[in-house]
């Protein structure tokens, strides 16, 4: 789940070129059969991915910080020719998995596909003029490239492309072929060729799937941060990143209000309390990583601006409120709830409960 | 190996360890089996050849008298044991069990369970040396999925790899005391075969005692190690065994987590993967999945290429489990958690011949039974039971006892001998089948209590809705499973933190403050009971304005009902916790009620009912009830409404009645009002109005007629002299007084007799018949409800019982 050892700079290197040694050492080390047209075998893409140390000293640094299950799953998929779905709700890491598995296995993680674009090839329009139609004329669409050429093609954002065009993607998975009925022809894809779809699986009404479309992939859910300490480490981070470039002051003593909201958000995105005793109801809204850093990220500000520069309870609380009711009815009863039942015994959330109280009011 | 005898080290309950040892047997023919198991059961071991013996079943050894200290030896179909017992059975040769008697293992472990070869994990150090993280996978590796080859060579390479782990271990960790004792017995019993057979011996043990039955000793060593060991009578007997209790890693279970899994590796004769991959896809299309072939042929080549990018010969659980998540599930583990509850676990329940000697739990029945006195007859018999009383009250846990394990014995009857609390009556017979019922409760436990309180808990994780779970505390106290209880709340709490409709938890919350009280009575700890019941009180507290809003009449008065049983509760609770602190519960259910009384767009009668209840605690002062029922009375609201809400405030009983009497000022409003209201309005809510006064006693209705007769300046100066409320300014012209009285005379009803209204008035013809029409209502009603003053659910809108004569 975590991202280490990148920079938030104003250009952001592709994932190939941040990491161009480390993948090139893999290449030298890997000595085990790769599927046509991989940069790397199977094993050396999840050792990519998942960090490790290769027999001649050189260290990967781990790019997903998570289950091994999740990432061993997607390489193997993706050696069985089979196209990818990684599901999850916002802040799971989704496209910076899919970017790092483009950029293992075909060396290229730049074949993306932008919503409606997936077989809209262009046309050059001089040459079509010039020429009339045909081939030359014909700007091709990265997932044309990716099929020509048998590289890995990335599409975003899977269920906001609309319905219509996500059909077109069937084809090209089930047959492996793109016609171009402007030409009469087709683009047939090479070995190598395959397709990763981010999707988000928490906001599924906007264009829902098709069964038909569903089939075609085999999906994996990235889960969100097993453990407390990763998520408030993930939280901390970021925030102090967002807090930097907002110029914030920063805050002092953040880190225990960090805790709290990291764990309001845990116990009620998983329904039950931290230590495992009660459980809860769970509200509508995803409550993800993402929600608790914009949640701190506005106490801090509230703090900074109106406060006394020290993040407290009430700077959170109506942040807190929120994310987290977000169907007027049957949110705020899950709220109250939470409130009545598991804040207000809890040990050291006076303070909390009261400013929780002050704004749900 | 010990000569010839040939050493079969195997893993409890592996499936591969069960084939090797077929194969081995087959190619080895031995003229003895010898078993690590329990001798006593060598007179039992014949039922396993029985056709109606269907594994998974358990042996089960325990202290004569005593059920409760019992140990176990479970055998599955993929059990290397069974498979053992099943060959020799099949072809006539003798079985032998070679364990230290369980007369001996049971003296040993004072209570609980043992189970064979516990105490080290030897595997996990093999497959750590191996570079596995986790034993099952390095078994199934290097066991499990091999295939081919000399059936004894396996037993070798493992006894090898034993010998040099236990090398290592011996000097550091020691060898248990146990452990010794159990493998000089067993050598002893390997040396007899010998002597008895020849060299055609075959000993099937766990892996980690194979260097141990090698070693050569002497007999007078191992005699040495034996003397003095203590001992009771212990007896044997099967009993079935299901594979969640396999699965389980506590208690009688054997710590096998995937028992479905293994008994399909163990039965697929070849294609394992494919095989089970089918066999999920059916199932998931069973439970309304979508799942084609083509989604099998992907799962099987995904979880294929998984196990060999994990470097393995063969695809494990792991691989399948992910391979099925990936694409059968869509990624999602909720599916996939009905795969390994139906398949990787499985329902597998099984059967023991009625040949078979008792079970240990109908020999704690016979033993009850003769000890409390009470014969199992066929003829229908009726009891009561005094519970104050010792033997009663074991005799009614016993048979409460057995209705949670569905052997009902006794069926509860109304009782002749009166109805005090401590009485309970039963009618008893003893069905033939009940029989056959106890012998399937066997799985349970091997006593009556410690199966009922198994069973118990595990009703309670399977219940779905939360009156099954609080029907089911109850159960556990009249059964007196205190043990069972905490489990039982655990449920109940989490049933109620996911149930959003307050009305499940309003009538969850009386019964379960009863049953805080009851266990209080019968000296239960009822701590946890009582602190589910906070839990509960509180979600209610949340949810409970919100369910009151747009309720039609029929669901407001239940509703209302409910707010009272509420506040009964919340004072019961609030008794029992006031040890506790208290911790200010009253304070915020008055909170709420405040809540509940002052929200415009509740129901009147509900608004009503919190009034006067925050009245009767002294949380609402008079001069604010008197601005509340003035808000209420005046104009703006419909007359139903406001009618509605003087029934909720005033209720039925009496106590309402008084209150109006002695509040100038209520009464005042109320005549005003009453005054005031429209005459089509008034008929409208005059049943509902009647039903509320003419509850009333006598005495309070004549004094409220004679407050209502005030304005006449007539008769009864003395009722007069005393008031000085708001009706007395109402007053102006005789016929405003003359309707008013004639409102006041319907309103109260003059049962009690000719002038029991105290109004004095006389009704016209069309009013006679219409009070003629609501005294025949409210007669036949309480002559249908003698106890209750007002029924739940009679409609407070007056619609049902409006009588077309009215209008």
């Amino acid at each position: 789940m975590t991202v280490p050892g990148i920079e938030t700079e104003a250009l952001r290197p592709h994932a190939e070129d941040a990491f161009a040694d480390e993948l090139k050492a893999l290449a030298a080390a890997d000595d085990r059969p790769r599927p046509a047209r991989w940069k790397l075998s199977p094993w050396a893409v999840a050792t990519y991915l998942l960090g490790g140390t290769l027999p001649d000293g050189t260290v990967i640094t781990p790019k997903y910080v998570g289950p091994r299950r999740v990432v061993e799953v997607a390489v193997t998929t993706l050696a069985t020719d089979r196209a990818l779905l990684l599901l999850g709700v916002p802040g799971t890491a989704k496209t910076w998995v899919s970017e790092h598995l483009a950029a293992a296995v075909s060396g290229d993680s730049t074949l993306l596909v932008q919503l409606s674009l997936i077989h809209r090839q262009g046309w050059d329009y001089a040459r079509l003029l010039a020429h009339g139609p045909g081939r030359e004329a014909l700007v091709p669409s990265p997932v044309m490239r990716a099929m020509a050429q048998g590289m890995t093609a990335r599409v975003e954002e899977l269920t906001r492309i609309p319905a219509d065009v996500q059909d077109t993607l069937i084809t090209v998975l089930s047959e492996k072929t793109l016609p171009i009925p402007e030409l009469g022809q087709e683009v047939q894809a090479v070995r190598g060729f395959n397709l990763i779809a981010t999707a988000n699986d928490r906001d599924r009404g906007v264009n829902e799937l098709s069964s038909a479309l569903r089939r075609r992939f085999n999906t994996v859910v990235l889960p969100l941060p097993a453990t407390a300490e990763d998520e408030v480490d993930i939280v901390a981070r970021r925030v102090d990143q967002l807090g930097r470039s907002l110029d914030l002051p920063v805050a002092q003593d953040g880190d225990s209000e960090i805790r709290r909201v990291v764990t309001v958000f845990r116990e009620l995105r998983d329904g039950v309390t931290a230590d495992g005793r009660t459980k809860l109801k769970s509200p509508s809204g995803t409550l993800s990583t993402a929600e608790a850093i914009s949640v701190v990220t506005g106490g801090l500000a509230l703090a900074a601006h109106f406060g006394d520069g020290v993040l407290r309870a009430g700077d959170v609380a109506a942040g807190i409120l929120g994310a987290v009711v977000r169907d007027p009815a049957a949110d705020r009863v899950v709220w109250q709830e939470y409130l009545e039942t598991v804040v207000r015994e809890r040990d050291g959330w006076k303070d909390f409960y009261r400013a929780c109280r002050e704004v749900s009011a | 190996m010990s000569g010839s005898v040939a050493l079969l080290g195997v893993r409890h309950h592996g499936p591969g360890s069960a084939r090797a040892v077929g194969a081995a047997l087959e190619q080895l023919r031995p003229a003895v089996v010898l078993i690590e198991g329990p001798p006593e059961a060598d007179a039992l071991v014949h039922h396993a050849a029985d056709e109606d013996m269907r594994p998974p079943v358990a042996l089960l050894a325990h202290v004569a008298g005593d059920p409760a200290r019992a140990a176990f030896w479970p055998f599955a179909e993929f059990s290397p044991e069974w498979v053992a017992i099943r060959w020799a059975l099949a072809h006539e040769v003798p079985v032998r069990f070679i364990d230290l008697p369980a007369a001996h293992a049971l003296a040993l472990t004072p209570e609980g369970q043992d189970e064979p070869g516990a105490g080290h994990d030897p595997l996990a150090v093999l497959a750590g040396a191996a570079g596995h993280d986790d034993p099952e996978t390095w078994w199934e590796d290097v066991v499990e999925h091999r295939r081919g080859g000399d059936a004894l060579a396996p037993f070798e390479a493992i006894g090898e790899a034993m010998g040099e782990l236990r090398s290592g271990l011996g000097a550091r960790a020691g060898e248990s005391s146990r452990d010794a004792v159990r493998e000089a017995y067993m050598r002893l019993q390997v040396r007899a075969a010998r002597k008895e057979f020849g060299d055609a011996v075959a000993v099937v043990c766990g892996a980690w005692h194979v260097p141990a039955l090698a070693a050569v000793r002497t007999v007078t060593a191992d005699r040495q190690l034996l003397k003095g060991l203590p001992k009771v009578k212990a007896e044997l007997s099967w009993v079935p065994w299901t594979h969640r209790r396999l699965a389980r890693h506590s208690g009688y279970g054997a710590g096998v987590p995937s028992p479905g899994w293994y008994g399909h590796l163990f039965r697929a004769p070849d294609r394992p993967i494919e095989r089970w991959m089918t066999a999920v896809a059916r199932m998931l299309r069973e439970e309304g999945l979508p799942v084609s072939s083509a989604h099998v042929i992907e799962a099987v080549r995904l979880a294929d290429t998984l196990a060999a990018m994990r470097g393995r010969p063969l695809a494990g659980l792991g691989e399948t489990t992910d391979a099925i998540r990936a694409v059968m599930c869509d990624g999602s583990d909720v599916p996939l958690a009905l795969v390994r509850d139906r398949l990787v676990i499985g329902d597998v329940l099984g059967e023991v011949p009625a040949a078979a000697p008792a079970s240990p739990l109908q020999r704690d029945l016979a033993r009850l039974q003769r000890s409390l006195r009470l014969k199992p007859e066929a003829a229908v018999k009726e009891v009561d039971f005094d519970l104050r009383k010792d033997m009663d009250a074991d005799r009614s846990r016993m048979l409460h006892r057995l209705r949670l394990l569905d052997v009902p014995w006794g069926e509860p009857a109304r009782s002749r001998a009166g109805l005090g609390t401590f009485r309970e009556a039963w009618r008893l017979c003893w069905e033939p089948e009940l029989s056959v019922r106890l012998a399937e409760a066997g799985v349970w436990g091997t006593t009556v209590e410690a199966a009922a309180g198994a069973r118990a808990e595990s009703l309670a994780r399977e219940a779905g809705a939360l009156a099954d779970v609080t029907a089911l505390a109850e159960r556990c106290l009249l059964a007196g499973l205190a043990d069972a209880l905490p489990v039982v709340m655990r449920a109940l709490a989490d049933l109620a933190a996911l149930d959003s409709d307050v009305g499940h938890l309003a009538r969850a919350l009386p019964a379960l403050v009863r049953s805080v009280r009851y266990g209080d009575v019968r000296r239960t700890d009822t701590a946890a009971l009582a602190e589910v019941a906070a839990g509960l009180a509180e979600r209610v507290f949340v949810g409970l304005p919100a369910a009151c809003a747009g309720l039609d009449a029929d669901a407001a008065a239940e509703m209302r009902a409910r707010v009272d049983a509420v506040h009964r509760a919340v004072a019961l609770l609030a008794d029992v916790n006031a040890d506790a602190g208290g911790d200010g519960m009253g304070e915020r259910w008055a909170g709420v009620l405040k809540a509940l009384a002052e929200r415009d767009g509740l129901p009147g009668g509900i608004r009503g009912r919190a009034a006067r209840l925050l009245l009767d605690d002294g949380r609402l002062d008079e001069e604010r009830a008197a601005r509340l029922m003035g808000l209420v009375l005046s104009p703006g609201t419909p007359p139903a409404e406001a009618a509605a809400w003087i029934e909720g405030f005033v209720g039925s009983g009496s106590a309402g009645g008084m209150l109006l009497v002695h509040d100038e000022r209520l009464l005042g409003l109320v005549d005003a009002w009453l005054t005031g209201v429209p005459a089509d309005a008034f008929t409208d809510v005059l049943p509902l109005l009647r039903r509320t006064f003419s509850g009333f006693e006598p005495g309070v209705r004549r004094t409220l007629g004679e407050a209502g007769d005030d304005g006449d300046g007539g008769d009864d100066g003395h009722a007069r002299d005393r008031r000085n409320g708001g009706m007395r300014m109402t007053t102006s012209t005789d016929s405003d007084t003359t309707e008013r009285l004639r409102r006041w005379r319907l309103v109260l009803g003059r049962e009690g007799g000719e002038g029991g209204d105290g109004t004095g008035a006389v009704l016209g013809g069309a009013d006679a018949a219409m009070d003629r029409t609501l005294e025949a209502v409210s007669y036949t009603y309480k002559r249908q409800f003698p106890r209750r003053a007002s029924p739940a659910g009679w409609g407070t809108s007056g619609r049902t019982f409006r009588h077309p004569s009215f209008r």
